[in-house]
């Protein structure tokens, strides 16, 4: 079973991020969205947290939703391995993942 | 009517709540009362002064554009703490660069951004008479 993972707070505001990758399994997509696309951008630590997971051979991918980030004028700022969707590419990553875990 | 200093403190992020927007609205319409007015951009507040913000297809309004009409109402005091930018890997060229023209010295334009430690920021909050938090 591999799970699409949804987080849409800033890493900065609420812990979800966090919580959210202790829970992201091999197989699954980590998929940032609204306020949760800061964890995407270079510099912060929450970036850093996603380039060590990627290196570590999880089988865990991450992607950000680019309406959101270029809503936040942040599409120059985006970390490496992070893949941009628009909303038909999330509707595509629902598709292709066996359920929905929105955190909140 | 006493003048009395104002803080507005800004401390989330734009678009995903509606606080900012909020903030900005009241900034605008406290600005016809001849206050003495600062606005600190604190935490995720940080973000709301990005520059090349483009909602388009998000579907809500983009209201970055207004802060750079602070000037004309008299805001011209606006504190971003630095702390805030490093955590965040962003520097002052990743903000909009807002400015007032001073009328005492031939409406010379004058930058609005401070950017200040929160140490700094800290006295500065600490002299207000009326913070509001958003």
């Amino acid at each position: 079973m591999t799970l699409l993972h949804t987080v849409n707070k800033s890493p900065f505001e609420s812990n979800t991020f966090d919580t959210c990758l202790g829970y992201a399994l091999d197989g699954s997509t980590v998929l940032l969205i609204e306020d949760g696309v800061y964890a995407a951008t270079t510099g912060t630590s929450a970036a850093e947290k996603i380039q060590n997971i990627m290196q570590g051979a999880s089988g865990v991918s991450f992607a950000v939703l680019g309406p959101d980030l270029q809503a936040r004028g942040l599409e120059g700022k985006l970390a490496d391995g992070i893949k941009v969707v628009d909303y038909e590419g999330f509707v595509n990553l629902v598709a292709e993942h066996d359920s929905v875990q929105s955190w909140l | 009517m006493a003048i009395k200093k104002f803080m507005y403190v800004n401390r989330k992020p734009p678009y995903g709540t509606v606080y900012a927007l909020e903030s900005l609205e009241v900034v605008l319409i406290g600005a016809a009362f001849d206050q003495d007015v600062s606005l600190a951009f604190i935490g995720d507040g940080v973000y709301e002064l990005t520059k090349g913000q483009n909602t388009d297809a998000i579907g809500q309004k983009n209201f970055s554009p207004t802060y750079s009409a602070l000037g004309d109402y008299d805001v011209t005091k606006i504190y971003v703490e630095k702390e805030s930018l490093e955590e965040r890997g962003l520097t002052l060229d990743d903000l909009q660069h807002l400015v007032w023209e001073d009328e005492d010295d031939d409406w010379a334009e004058r930058d609005s951004i401070r950017l200040v430690s929160r140490a700094e920021l800290a006295d500065v909050m600490a002299e207000q008479e009326i913070i509001l938090s958003f």
